[in-house]
């Protein structure tokens, strides 16, 4: 116990350090596109002149020199103030508290689905190496990594929202459905569906071959002979035995994903107008919305620190072997 | 394949739909439509908008929704014609130094306060001149707003200027409530959250990146209407999914650039909706290549005609934008007053092309290439990339090498506002006027670095410039049309840009809405007249 308590301290104030050198480097990254918010403000105005320019550029405090900026934007962060976006009038936080929500209710259900469904698939077709089942499961996963998930996404609204008139096309809820309580979980749950199908196909697929992968160089151990030899039944062998020892490699790749789950993905946002914060994102970098941008880099740092540091956490869980150090 | 079976399925299950139509084609003089009360109707906007205070923010998806409302004095027909707005009346002085509205006696704000002339003059002298650049160019000719009581206001003018009566559209001049921003930081003012206007429909929600709803505002000033109950504003950010909606019936409306030139047979084809064209004469927008016509070779005239003459237009506008839209003759689009049909004309023509550039002493060189420039496309999706491919492609069979040099709308605007470019594509509004929307663009006194659409080109032509400041202060309509059409003549002589096409945009309804496209801005219009039939 106390070795995990010194282990999260020392993890934690390293990450102090991580961040305050994303906060700067991001700040530099930014700034160095081409362009700025008032001239994208301009050109999609389709009119302007030079007090316009010049009136964006002082409200949106452009016009100070970018050290003052960074300075005033580092010392904002220290507060936990994320700044405020004059571009859609409201404070950062806001706008990152909106967003954040669907997102993660779609890339939280899809990682689920993905994992369990990709471990279960890639368990399943590394024991029965060399079957019909093993080839069948295996070409569906290479399907579904390889096919662009925007296409996906588009098939699957034509067949079950265009042709069938099954599960709705797009967005979070029925607009003006003016759902509550059970009734609006189920209507959104059944906005979900589509979406995570297509997201979750993606990482299914890459679950499913890394545990397949990972299985076929466990499953000719001799402790599994052993445990084969002991009479032990096969569920048991593989659970207990085999799966145990060869899901590090996907815990590894979890994590990683884990921590990309907030950054959402920009394509199933778009393709099933889903007001996640993937978008909000993208958004944000066309339009040159600084603060919206360093806000949402800000909270997907913090999240991918807090997912490393519970991975390390799970591993030694996983296989008492390793130890947190 | 799957979009035929969906065209059947639909087809099979529209008998309805398609029988009521026959029945309106039959007779339309006998079956006078009903107007139904209530319902909603689903509007797509793309991109989703900054803001809706009109004043603030004149982007095309801001006014689609904000137009609805906000209001002008004045609206526009197709033709251009002023119609009653905010103001009931109007009268232009003879010597067109005077410009005198009657206001409506029972128009008020969404919260409450009744609307009056105060807010006219407030918003003429104060708001618009502070933030708003189109609205500060306009009201820069005005001596004095004047407000002699509660609901008449007289502009008086510095000297005569025909267009001042197109700048009382609702983007152009949005009547901004003064009891809200006098005083205040009108960019800060807290109530920009909510914005407060006179139109039709009032503000309710907005869930960010997904829809905005506006409610029927019960207290409207024309009896009975507005006939809808609410409208949806639904953010759909894919091209593709934008169609599927709109083929599903999700959505009602389509507008602009909703949908890419490509989708527009097939949705054009479906039974449940219509297309029209119409709706865009008050912008009017002609699209072109821009050059910067301070570097050599792009500064001898005789290139400039060159690149006219060894570009297909037709082509571009058959094949790129299939079909929509109109082969532009000259700087003014053909629906904006004071066209010039007598000009220069430039047909596709690559000898000619090939022989100006001879005489300039441009010789192909190795691999044919007598010039090379680059060009910047638009980046405005994926048909402006196809036409710069395609150009790309033509000039170089005049041994024109063109490189194309792409980047995002930021990264755009600050090259081109520069001058830091060789060649872009542009297309810009006309705003119903050649003074208010053509002249900007070629004029001497209009280059200005690092602001966008002002003269870019650094092109600039002492007599064109005599003639558009004295066309734009001309009261005599004849002496105004000659002045106008020589200034084209020149114009097009000069080939400051390639002109290109006169846009039009496709605007898809669903059948059952009607009244959807009735004015100059289409779908920007306040929807005080559109009902839909009760979805069966």
């Amino acid at each position: 116990m106390a070795a995990i308590a010194s282990f999260l301290g020392r993890r934690l104030i390293k990450s102090v350090f991580i961040l305050f050198a994303i906060v700067v480097i991001n700040f530099m990254l930014v700034r160095a596109a081409p362009g700025d918010p008032a001239m994208v403000m301009a050109g999609e105005a389709g009119a302007a002149d030079q007090q316009y320019v010049e009136q964006l550029r002082e409200q949106f405090g452009l016009n100070r020199p970018i050290h003052e900026q960074l300075g005033i934007y580092l010392a904002d962060v220290a507060t936990g103030d994320l700044g405020y976006s004059y571009r859609q009038q409201r404070p950062v936080w806001d706008l990152i508290g909106e967003r954040l929500p669907p997102t993660l209710v779609l890339t939280g259900f899809a990682f689920v689905l993905a994992l369990t469904a990709g471990v279960l698939l890639g368990t399943l077709a590394a024991m029965r190496a060399g079957t019909w089942s093993d080839s069948a499961i295996t070409v569906l996963a290479l399907l579904s990594y390889a096919t662009p998930i925007y296409w996906v996404g588009l098939m699957l609204i034509l067949l079950f929202s265009v042709q069938l008139g099954w599960l709705p096309a797009f967005g979070y809820e029925t607009v003006g459905g003016g759902y509550e309580g059970w009734d609006r979980v189920t209507d959104i749950g059944a906005h979900l569906i589509l979406p995570v199908v297509t997201l979750g196909l993606f990482y299914m697929a890459v679950y499913a071959r890394l545990t397949r992968a990972s299985i076929l160089e466990v499953r000719d151990m001799d402790f599994v002979k052993t445990a084969r030899a002991k009479g032990l039944t096969e569920a048991r062998i593989v659970f207990r035995h085999v799966l145990r020892n060869a899901i590090l490699p996907v815990i590894t790749f979890a994590g990683i994903q884990a921590g990309h789950l907030i950054g959402g993905s920009i394509l199933i946002e778009t393709v099933f107008a889903w007001p996640g914060i993937g978008r909000l994102a993208f958004d944000a970098v066309l339009q040159r919305d600084y603060q919206v941008l360093l806000g949402i880099f800000f909270v997907t740092s913090v999240m991918v620190i807090v997912f490393n540091i519970v991975t390390d956490l799970v591993y030694s869980l996983v296989d008492p072997r390793i130890e947190v150090a | 394949m799957s979009n035929r079976l969906a065209n059947l399925k639909r087809l099979a299950t529209s008998g309805i739909v398609a029988s009521g139509l026959l029945a309106a084609l039959a007779g339309p003089g006998l079956a006078q439509e009903q107007v139904q009360k209530g319902g909603t109707l689903s509007v797509i906007v793309q991109p989703e908008p900054p803001i809706l205070v009109l004043g603030l923010n004149q982007q095309g998806p801001t006014q689609t929704v904000a137009g609805k409302i906000y209001e002008g004095l004045l609206r526009y027909d197709h033709d251009l014609q002023p119609m009653p707005g905010l103001a009931e009346s109007w009268d232009v002085s003879a010597d067109g130094l005077s410009y005198g509205f009657k206001l409506r006696r029972n128009a008020q704000w969404h919260d409450g306060t009744p609307f009056t002339a105060k807010d006219v003059v407030f918003s003429a002298t104060k708001f618009l001149p502070e933030v708003h650049p189109r609205a500060r160019a306009n009201f820069s000719h005005v001596e004095s707003v004047e407000a002699p009581d509660d609901y008449t206001v007289v502009f008086k003018l510095k000297q005569p200027f025909p267009a001042f009566i197109k700048a009382f559209e609702v983007s152009t001049a949005p009547i901004m409530p003064a009891h809200i921003y006098e005083g205040t930081d009108y960019k800060q003012n807290p109530k920009n959250a909510t914005p407060i206007g006179t139109g039709p429909f009032k503000f309710d929600k907005w869930v960010k990146g997904s829809n905005i709803h506006l409610v029927r505002n019960d207290k409207y000033y024309l009896e009975g209407k507005p006939y809808l109950d609410d409208i949806y504003f639904r953010v759909i950010p894919d091209a593709a999914s934008r169609a599927l909606a709109l083929e599903t019936g999700e959505v009602d409306i389509s507008q602009y650039n909703d949908v890419e030139p490509f989708d527009v047979q097939r949705l054009k084809a479906l039974p449940h909706l219509t297309m029209t064209t119409k709706g865009y004469e008050f912008v009017a927008p002609l699209s072109w290549i821009e050059l910067n016509t301070r570097e050599a070779p792009l500064n001898d005239k005789r290139f400039r005609q060159a690149l006219m003459y060894g570009l297909d237009r037709q082509f571009i506008r058959d094949r790129i934008w299939f079909g929509l839209g109109r082969v532009a003759t000259g700087p003014v689009n053909s629906v904006t007053p004071n066209y010039e049909a007598d000009v220069a004309k430039y047909a596709y023509d690559p000898d000619k092309a090939k022989a100006l550039l001879d005489e300039m002493g441009l010789k192909p060189g190795s691999g044919g290439t007598r010039a090379e420039i680059t060009l910047t496309p638009m980046p405005y999706g994926e048909t402006w990339a196809r036409a710069a491919e395609y150009i790309k492609q033509s000039w170089s069979k005049i041994g024109v090498k063109v490189n194309l040099a792409s980047t995002d709308v930021a990264g755009w605007v600050q090259k081109v506002s520069n001058w830091d470019y060789q060649a872009t594509n542009n297309f810009v509004y006309q705003y119903g006027d050649p003074s208010l929307g053509v002249a900007r663009t070629y004029t001497t006194e209009n280059i200005r670095k690092g602001v966008m659409f002002s003269n870019t080109m650094g092109y600039s032509n002492p007599e064109l410039d005599a003639l558009f400041a004295k066309a734009a202060v001309e009261n005599d309509p004849a002496k105004r049309a000659g002045q106008l059409g020589q200034a084209q003549k020149i114009l097009v002589d000069d080939v400051p840009v390639i002109w290109l096409l006169e846009m039009e945009f496709p605007t898809f309804v669903n059948k059952r809405v009607h009244n959807a496209v009735t004015t100059a801005i289409g779908t920007s219009e306040n929807f005080a007249d559109v009902w839909v039939e009760k979805k069966k």
